[in-house]
């Protein structure tokens, strides 16, 4: 017994001074990892002559954030910002509430098709972008000549929103659904018994019971949104329309000589997204996870 | 008692108000009809202009190819081969090396060893920043009188074109593509091994087995369901990899993808519908494993 006991200990010495070892490996890589960010902050803190004349790993003879206000002022980045915004907050409110919708109803409501719904929805998510770029394009300038109006939908926010929502809403709906799953039907039949419409038993029974998944799809979703220069490149032709992140992309070929100013700005609109992971990491993995691993 | 209440249910089910059943198809319709149009319509229009002439200009110049298109994708354009080559490079790397490397560490990170918790956001941080960002951080990294030339020794006068270098610029895009996946695997992977049960691993410690004996022989046969999960979704990502190289390089064909060649075919100099061909080529690869990764997911109801 004692040597059983002595013997465990040992291991327990021997695997210690071992996951020190590995610790020490992964921080290595770790600070590799995390290098090219700080070297961007680095170099959005220095002036552009300094480099030129000093040379990239000179020792800084001026640290301000110049560059900053500079990227706020030359850039313009406050419009896109703004932009962002428009496009972002109706997308997710649209996108979770329509998943939402199909969530319900699949998981609530035994129809013969409930199955082949959740299949399409989520097969949809996974479909390559690019193989619909030209008939989506086609597709938003007939129907804005229909209307009498050719930028209802092609330069126009509410097309980029319709696009995104289009796209992300098979992912809320699977994630929203697989999490219905775990929530007990008692309580929607206690609803239904009572006599309580479809509309209510949505609205004032199941969508306070989704708020944990709704809560992370929104985080998750937002950064999403927030991330993608690929539909607003393409679906807005007014450089002033755009988000921030397509008008970063832009804005990088013509600042293309002074990376300092440009390292302040890519540093800027990366911010809000790290921000938003470090103070929301719980929602961020638990959508994410929920999306990915759980059936 | 309870059995008349679960009746009385079925019952109501069927028979639902006016009111509540147009509410329903309301609540399935708006949204599948949004899917519709805007998703599975294009992409079944692009694939059937995949086999049609036209220039994108006026929709009555249309005009029916038959097959000619991939016709010429197989036979006459070596570019195909050189994007599937890239896009296979793609899919060994991240199947073989990228991913496993996101696995391992979530299985140290699940163990708790030091630093776990500051490690995890690092390696996850590369995740939430756009393309766009990254594809500016790297160019700080390679360009002239960036980081890498500075520690090659090459002032701005004298810089080398790392992007431009045919040598290495598939490694480097494999490695900046990795600095995204990997901690995207690690967290994925991570929450499958909380699910996993401790006890199973205590035993195994206990029995003499070294970690990795029991990472090989225990933890990671019983992790099996997020193994295929994350192995299908890792060829899938592989199979529509796009924005990071047109990041990069455009729609110019200096690293060939089949997206990028889709794209380029419909965004740059002439538009033609061999681009429509390309995306469906790309599409029908993505066809058997979205069908694995579907059957999995919904494995139980399924059945």
């Amino acid at each position: 017994m004692s040597v059983t006991i002595v013997q465990n200990k040992e291991y327990k010495n021997k695997q210690k001074v071992k996951d020190n070892f590995i610790s020490a490996i992964i921080g290595f890589f770790a600070f590799v990892w995390i290098f090219p960010i700080l070297w961007t902050l680095w170099t959005s803190l220095r002036p552009y002559n300094d480099i030129i004349s000093y040379g990239v790993f000179s020792w800084p003879r001026h640290l301000n954030l110049d560059n900053y206000f500079q990227a706020f002022r030359v850039m313009g980045l406050t419009k896109y910002f703004l932009n962002t915004l428009y496009v972002m907050v109706p997308s997710v409110i649209l996108i979770l509430f329509l998943g939402s919708l199909i969530a319900f109803v699949v998981s609530r409501y035994s129809f013969r098709f409930n199955l082949t719904l959740l299949l399409f929805f989520t097969a949809g998510n996974m479909l390559p972008t690019i193989a619909t770029y030209i008939p989506v394009f086609w597709l938003y300038i007939k129907i804005g000549d229909l209307f009498g109006n050719r930028s209802l939908l092609y330069n126009n926010y509410f097309g980029i929103i319709l696009i995104h929502v289009a796209f992300q809403v098979g992912f809320a709906t699977f994630v929203l659904s697989s999490y219905m799953k775990t929530v007990p039907k008692e309580i929607s039949e206690s609803a239904i018994l009572d006599g309580c419409s479809v509309f209510r038993h949505y609205w004032n029974v199941l969508l306070p019971l989704l708020r944990p998944p709704l809560a992370a799809l929104g985080v998750l979703m937002s950064c999403w949104i927030y991330n993608d220069f690929f539909w607003a490149l393409i679906l807005m032709s007014e450089d002033s329309k755009r988000p921030v992140t397509s008008a970063l992309r832009q804005l990088q070929g013509q600042y293309i000589t002074d990376f300092n100013l440009l390292a302040a700005g890519a540093s800027i609109v990366a911010a809000p997204t790290i921000i938003l992971f470090l103070v929301l990491r719980k929602q961020f993995v638990s959508g994410l996870t929920l999306g990915a691993t759980k059936g | 008692m309870k059995t008349a209440a679960v009746n009385k249910i079925v019952r109501s089910r069927r028979s639902l108000s006016r009111n509540d059943r147009f509410t329903l198809s309301a609540f399935v319709g708006i949204p599948t009809l949004l899917q519709i149009i805007f998703l599975w319509f294009p992409t079944l229009i692009t694939v059937v202009l995949s086999f049609t002439y036209w220039n994108g200009v006026n929709v009555s110049d249309i005009k029916w190819a038959g097959l000619a298109n991939y016709k010429n994708i197989f036979l006459g354009s070596p570019v195909f081969y050189d994007a599937l080559k890239n896009n296979v490079v793609w899919l060994l790397w991240f199947t073989f090396i990228a991913t496993p490397l996101g696995i391992l560490l979530a299985y140290q990170f699940d163990r708790k060893i030091k630093g776990h918790q500051i490690y995890e956001t690092i390696f996850y941080m590369p995740v939430v920043l756009s393309l766009a960002i990254i594809g500016i951080i790297w160019n700080f990294m390679l360009q002239p009188g960036g980081f890498v030339q500075g520690v090659m020794g090459r002032d701005i006068g004298n810089a080398v074109s790392i992007w431009g270098n045919y040598s290495i610029n598939s490694y480097v895009i494999m490695a900046v593509a990795s600095w995204r996946h990997i901690g995207y695997i690690m967290l994925l992977y991570l929450a499958g091994l909380k699910a996993f049960d401790s006890s199973l691993r205590e035993a195994s410690a206990i029995d003499g087995a070294t970690e990795w004996q029991t990472f090989r022989k225990i933890i990671f046969p019983t992790m099996r369901p997020v193994n295929v999960i994350i192995l299908v979704i890792t060829i899938i990502d592989s199979l529509r990899a796009f924005d990071l190289v047109y990041i990069i390089y455009g729609t110019s064909t200096a690293w060939p993808l089949l997206n990028i060649l889709a794209f380029q075919n419909f965004a740059g100099q002439g538009i033609s519908m061999k681009g429509a061909a390309y995306s469906v080529i790309a599409l029908v690869l993505c066809v058997v494993p979205i069908l694995i990764y579907l059957r999995n997911v919904f494995k139980e109801d399924l059945q």
